[in-house]
């Protein structure tokens, strides 16, 4: 069966598309053993992430069930999360 | 378990039987790469080394180049120098003639310049094909085995697909008595939790956090965030955000074995199984490092498509969606991308990769060889002047 968008982690609040989707589109992704539809308000290229539930300012994004960035600003359920809006915590030389 | 390799005189094994003519400074690049065009069947590479290094990336340099020419891939080497340089080709015959390789040295300034050191180089390069041919492939345990792993040109799908069968494969090597190489230090930024769970004590566990604090300190002491470089604009293309989502991805081709032992650049692993090298994330310098510690084949994942190879060892490509396999196919092997198309599992995929590993190993070609691709670069400290 062809995929739309794989979850690596329970925790994780981010999923992956893997093909390009289209916004407004209804995708069901898989979570452990239940699929959860997600409703997108933005296009997600092919590769790229959108976010599995609303996401505050400052909250960690989580991938793999581990951290890979926080939010620099409201993220909501559906829309595209990228750099525009996650920014890395590691090697910031720019902060020190 | 058992490849088909060549066992050298001092009881290493080789996947190739290359004749290497190596400029050990850059002065003599050219008369390196004349010698090697006019006696085909030898191999030859490009470099901008061998002057100017100060302390340890001398020290840095010549393991690297010692290494590589002493690879049991190569049945003799050609040393090409200019004859004023640090790193002449006499240091280098020096460092390696305790490992029993074959080599012949030549100065350009000795022999009377460019034509005259061509013509004796043309010479001593026959000379040394005409022994290599002697050397037969014989059946040798796969214990012998060191895989290089790497990826280059990642997108999400690397760290989904492409990586984890190659982690999967690794897991077969390991459990087989093999060796696998994890490298590219900025790449496991991040998942240094993951990888320190999973090493064999705490001084392991302690190198691996230095090693990872290091390469963070350099983006601190630069001012910058290091996602101006990390990710690269093209995994960022690709969608990976973070430097952090990159390595939680990358660190998976590893697979899931306890970590032996960390080694620095080029360094030579004493332990078996699964070995981490200090290395940048520069593809073609850390393909040449793990080369130079002894791997004898790289396995390589990409999403963005690379054609990168090595002059001596085979890079086996493996691609982490079937748009980019479909595109690039002359350069890439296997198709990871499979997994998503419901053509493949991991783990179905990972036997795929274990298998060719062993043909490649026996001497099957790569697309990278066939291609004729000889990238090479050496890690250099920023100490030279």
């Amino acid at each position: 069966m062809a995929l739309n968008a794989l979850v690596l982690h329970k925790n994780d609040n981010v999923a992956t598309a893997v093909r390009p989707l289209e916004n407004g589109e209804k995708v069901a992704v898989e979570i452990e053993d239940g699929m959860v539809d997600i409703e997108l308000l933005q296009p997600v290229p092919f590769g790229h992430k959108f976010a599995l539930r609303d996401i505050g300012p400052g909250e960690r994004i989580i991938k793999y069930g581990e951290t890979i960035g926080q939010a620099t600003e409201v993220i909501k359920k559906g829309e595209h999360v990228h750099l525009h809006n996650v920014e890395g915590l590691r090697g910031r030389g720019d902060r020190s | 378990m058992n490849f088909t390799g060549y066992r050298r005189k001092n009881g290493r094994v080789g996947t190739r039987n290359h004749v290497l003519v190596f400029p050990t400074v850059i002065c003599a690049a050219s008369v390196a790469e004349m010698i090697s065009r006019a006696v085909p069947g030898t191999v030859s590479v490009a470099h901008p080394h061998g002057c100017g290094h100060l302390g340890r990336e001398k020290e840095h340099i010549i393991r690297a180049m010692a290494g590589f020419c002493a690879h049991p891939n190569v049945a003799g080497v050609l040393l090409v120098g200019l004859g004023c340089e640090l790193i002449t080709p006499e240091l280098i015959a020096g460092e390696i003639a305790g490992t029993g390789q074959r080599f012949e040295v030549l100065s350009i300034q000795v022999e009377g310049g460019t034509t005259a050191a061509v013509e004796r180089g043309k010479a001593l390069a026959e000379g040394l094909l005409e022994e290599a041919a002697s050397a037969k492939r014989e059946s040798v345990d796969i214990s012998e085995l060191i895989i290089g792993t790497n990826c280059g040109g990642s997108d999400t799908l690397s760290g989904l697909t492409a990586n984890p069968a190659v982690g999967n494969a690794a897991d077969r090597l390991i459990a087989a008595g093999g060796t696998v190489i994890l490298s590219e230090t900025p790449e496991l930024i991040g998942a240094e939790d993951a990888l320190c769970g999973r090493a064999v004590d705490e001084g392991v566990a302690g190198r691996i956090r230095e090693i990872t604090a290091a390469t963070e300190a350099i983006a601190q002491k630069a001012g910058v965030d290091i996602r101006t470089s990390e990710p690269s604009p093209g995994n960022k293309e690709g969608g990976l955000t973070t430097l952090e989502e990159k390595s939680l991805g990358a660190v998976l081709k590893g697979g899931t074995s306890t970590v032996r032992q960390v080694v620095d650049y080029a360094e030579k692993p004493i332990e078996k199984g699964l070995v981490i090298m200090d290395s940048p994330a520069h593809d073609a310098v850390c393909n040449t490092g793990m080369i130079a510690a002894g791997a004898q084949v790289i396995v390589f994942t990409t999403g963005r498509g690379t054609p990168l190879g090595s002059p001596i060892a085979p890079v086996l490509k493996i691609s982490s969606n079937s748009g980019i396999y479909r595109r690039m196919t002359d350069n890439i092997d296997i198709n990871a991308g499979d997994i998503l198309d419901g053509k493949g599992s991991i783990k179905s995929i990972g036997e795929r990769i274990f298998n060719e590993i062993i043909e490649v190993a026996s001497g099957k070609l790569t697309k990278a060889e066939t291609l004729g691709h000889y990238e090479f670069a050496i890690h250099t400290l920023g100490l030279n002047v």
